[in-house]
């Protein structure tokens, strides 16, 4: 392979023929052995719009399961039951097993793939000036690694009971005293291989952002978006392995004989929580902060005006990524911390509140007197803007440490997390993906398609989980597939709320196919005068390779 | 930012970055790793395919297919750096980030060992009767074998840096033997290990001290047989004469790995070994 490998552009003059690197490489070369950045995310968008239907479709058999009281979907003999496990399954595993695979394929599978793996792959060298990523080999590696990954998830579903443990794999009901099948252990290495591909793709980040800016771009002239991506990759450098080890300690403490997380032989149970919440903080963080980065460019672009308090911007970034690493224990305020530890954690956490209001009104003083046109990236943006502060402000409720003791484990904090995430982090993808689809793809979405997608989604997902509120505040548990029939009607309407965002993303499949096959094409710079990063310099799409001549930053 | 940033596209100077030929390497080694991956969930739980039973050689097998991959892809990036010189100065320093990131991530890798340590030894459970190290646990006294081997690693990371200053020197038979010399101070190391495992008197699964124990320094004795292979490639690098005065990060890369491993060992002994040991 190396013999004939060669530099996209040497500085003398005889390798003037760059042409030579610019063809496009066949078919299995370039989705298959890929060194392309743009090749790469776009195999990330695919896979995560692929793990996204899947994942999306096990929320709709929850919300089926949950719009009555009973068991409709899980029972045995019912539908899901007789498609996993010939009807006799036990029907609290199943839901176990379902409420897993939903969080754990949202979290690895969509969200990350998709802003950090595919919009990051596609931008950074884009926006950088830089002709691909640092290590563009290794940028496959972290691609392909998810599909193996994946498969191991999803066939932990089939194998045995599957694994019921939530996303949070806590043990005992993870060790072989709750769970002795192979699943878990599938799991955990459906794990390790998505971490190991999340510490190579972020040093690959890492290393393309401090060493590869085009001349003149100093790291205070990057754009938010690239300091998103800058912040995002530290998390994960430095996170991911920490969970890394705790389910490695899982693992042996499993198959091995190890007592890590077994009390009757010296270990701890909650151990295991804090070493999975100091990673599983700051990857909360991994999924909002990219959406951040996202967010800004679009309401800058659309308001055409520069992002108000651009500095403040990525320091707030940079200090939501600092202090999230000591917050971990707020989501362990049930299980007998000190006093004085839970007051630490509750301060700690309400400081996160500035830098992330320091966002949220920059964001507001860039659009205030700004020339704003409500085109649908746009549309997405304020409506991030608009139920990421919900979910803030429940967030808010829910660090109080006295307050928790109410409100931890119920609906409740399942509605303050998806308006932060399938509401925030999900908004941010809708709002990259309408953003730069005509950049990516050379053709343009329709307008009214876009804002009916919008709307329809922005209208399903508050009936969905708005009044997953009410269903926590009066004390309905998470992870429960039947209850009382008290919470009955919330569940009702926040299933029917759930159906208008599943028919609202099938339309979105459609159109998105539309749009890359047919849609209308493009020039380089179709948002106009707002759009002032680098990648609107390029075509639309950009070349094979671009940038082999290096831009300058006055 | 703060105002509209202006380009200027046509007089920069071509880019200096390495960008790679399409290789099938990554997608091989992603395959390689669910393979290992799956056979060992086969093997752990014993499973059989009709009359196949599936054990330790079938994850030895996925094991072995993640080595050729590395061996293959590596070959690549040695026959770029040294045969094609396409490394230019730019994409070298994108290497020393890339390498620096990568040891950062193990260190949080070790952090979760120590955490489980200190868990466990900071506040004992019932089950030890609040005791560390727990009783009927016959520990290795600080300052004897592991004693040695702090000195041993220490002096291997003298060793390494030997050689790097012979390197930097033009020096190439002197670096070699340095080399040699640091690679046999490791395996020492690790035959040192093999001895004190041999002899402890406590198993594996014999409790939470043995589980910290065991975990916290086997994967520490994992990075040094890995650092020792890392160092014995460059033996044979640097006795093929690769290392040059200005061009030699493969060599910087091992020494700071080996460092690395150093430092974790450092640690060990000064938590484990001599604090825990109480």
């Amino acid at each position: 392979m190396s013999a004939n490998a060669k530099a996209v552009a040497h500085n003398d003059d005889k390798h003037a023929d760059g042409h030579a690197h610019d063809h496009t490489p066949g078919f299995f070369t370039r989705w298959f052995c890929s060194t392309n950045h743009k090749d790469i995310g776009t195999l990330y968008l695919i896979f995560a719009c692929f793990a996204g239907i899947l994942g999306g479709a096990m929320s709709m058999l929850m919300r089926a399961e949950l719009q009555k009281p009973g068991l409709q979907v899980i029972g045995n003999g019912e539908f899901l039951n007789n498609l996993m496990h010939g009807g006799q399954a036990n029907p609290g595993q199943l839901w176990n097993v379902l409420v897993t695979a939903h969080g754990l394929t949202m979290v690895f599978f969509v969200v990350m793939p998709a802003l950090i793996g595919g919009f990051g792959n596609w931008f950074i060298p884009l926006m950088i000036g830089a002709p691909d990523m640092a290590f563009p080999r290794m940028n496959n590696l972290s691609f392909w690694l998810l599909v193996p990954a994946f498969l191991l998830l999803l066939a932990s579903a089939f194998v045995g009971q599957g694994a019921g443990t939530g996303w949070t794999i806590y043990p005992p009901l993870s060790s072989t005293l709750g769970q002795p099948g192979p699943s878990v252990d599938m799991v955990i290495f459906a794990l390790h291989l998505a971490g190991a591909s999340s510490i190579l793709g972020s040093a690959n980040f890492i290393t393309t952002i401090f060493n590869m800016r085009a001349p003149g771009m100093t790291l205070h002239k990057m754009p938010l978006f690239i300091w998103s991506m800058l912040v995002t990759a530290f998390l994960l450098v430095l996170a991911v392995p920490v969970l890394a080890g705790a389910i490695t300690m899982l693992l042996t403490d499993r198959n091995f004989g190890t007592t890590f997380f077994k009390p009757a032989q010296g270990g701890d149970v909650i151990l295991f929580q804090h070493l999975f919440w100091f990673f599983g903080h700051p990857e909360v963080y991994i999924m909002i902060l990219p959406a951040f980065g996202i967010i800004s460019e679009v309401v800058s672009t659309f308001s055409k005006k520069p992002i108000f308090g651009y500095l403040g911007m990525a320091y707030a970034m940079v200090s939501i990524g600092f202090v999230g690493f000591v917050v971990w224990a707020h989501h362990m305020y049930t299980t007998g911390l000190g006093v004085d530890v839970r007051v630490y954690f509750t301060i700690a956490t309400l400081v996160i509140a500035v830098p992330t209001g320091v966002k949220v009104f920059s964001w507001l003083a860039t659009m205030w007197g700004g020339s704003i046109s409500f085109k649908t990236p746009m549309l997405w943006a304020t409506g991030f803007i608009f139920l990421f502060t919900i979910g803030g402000v429940s967030g808010v409720m829910l660090a109080n440490a006295g307050e928790d003791i109410v409100l931890h484990d119920t609906y409740f904090v399942i509605a303050h997390f998806h308006y932060v995430l399938s509401l925030g982090a999900v908004f941010a993808i809708f709002a990259g993906w309408y953003y730069w689809i005509g950049k990516m793809s050379g053709r343009q979405y329709p307008e009214w398609a876009g804002k009916l997608h919008f709307w329809t989604t922005f209208i399903g997902v508050n009936i969905t989980f708005f009044p997953m509120h009410f269903l926590g505040l009066q004390g309905m548990p998470r992870r429960i597939p039947d209850y009382p029939t008290a919470f009955a009607h919330w569940n009702e309407v926040a299933s029917y709320g759930a159906y208008i965002v599943g028919a609202s993303t099938v339309f979105f499949v459609f159109m998105a196919i539309y749009t890359i096959f047919a849609g209308e094409k493009v020039g380089g710079n179709y948002w106009g005068e707002g759009a002032t990063t680098l990648e609107w310099t390029v075509s639309s799409p950009p070349p094979f390779h671009q940038f082999t001549t290096q831009p300058i930053m006055k | 930012m703060s105002d509209k940033p202006v380009y200027d596209l046509k007089n920069g100077q071509k880019t200096p970055y390495f960008v790679p030929q399409p290789s099938p390497w990554p997608i091989v080694g992603a395959f390689s790793g669910g393979l290992l991956a799956t056979s060992a969930v086969l093997y752990m739980h014993h499973i059989s395919l009709g009359n196949f039973h599936f054990s330790l050689k079938e994850v030895g097998l996925g094991f072995l297919c993640v080595l050729a991959v590395m061996w293959l892809w590596w070959r690549d990036v040695i026959k770029e750096a040294f045969v094609d010189k396409s490394l230019t100065k730019e994409t070298t320093t994108g290497l020393r980030y890339g390498m620096a990131l990568f040891i950062s991530s193990e260190v949080m890798f070790f952090v979760a060992f120590f955490w489980a340590f200190f868990a466990s030894s900071l506040f004992p459970k019932a089950a030890i009767n609040f005791v560390w190290p727990p009783h009927g646990i016959e520990v290795t006294p600080a300052f004897e074998l592991p004693f040695m081997m702090t000195m041993i690693l220490l002096l291997s990371g003298c060793a390494v840096t030997w050689a790097h200053h012979a390197v930097l020197e033009g020096k190439k038979d002197e670096s070699v033997k340095a080399l040699a010399i640091t690679v046999g101070l490791g395996l020492f190391f690790t035959a040192c290990q093999a001895f004190e495992y041999y002899h402890a008197t406590y198993h594996f699964t014999g409790g939470i001290y043995p589980s910290t124990f065991f975990m916290a320094t086997g994967f520490h004795g994992l990075h040094v047989i890995i650092g020792s292979i890392f160092l014995t490639v460059c033996t044979f690098r640097a006795a093929k004469g690769h290392f040059t005065k200005d061009r030699h990060f493969g060599l910087e890369a091992a020494a700071w790995y080996w460092h690395f491993v150093d430092v974790v060992w450092l640690f060990l002994f000064i938590c484990i070994y001599w604090w825990g040991n109480g």
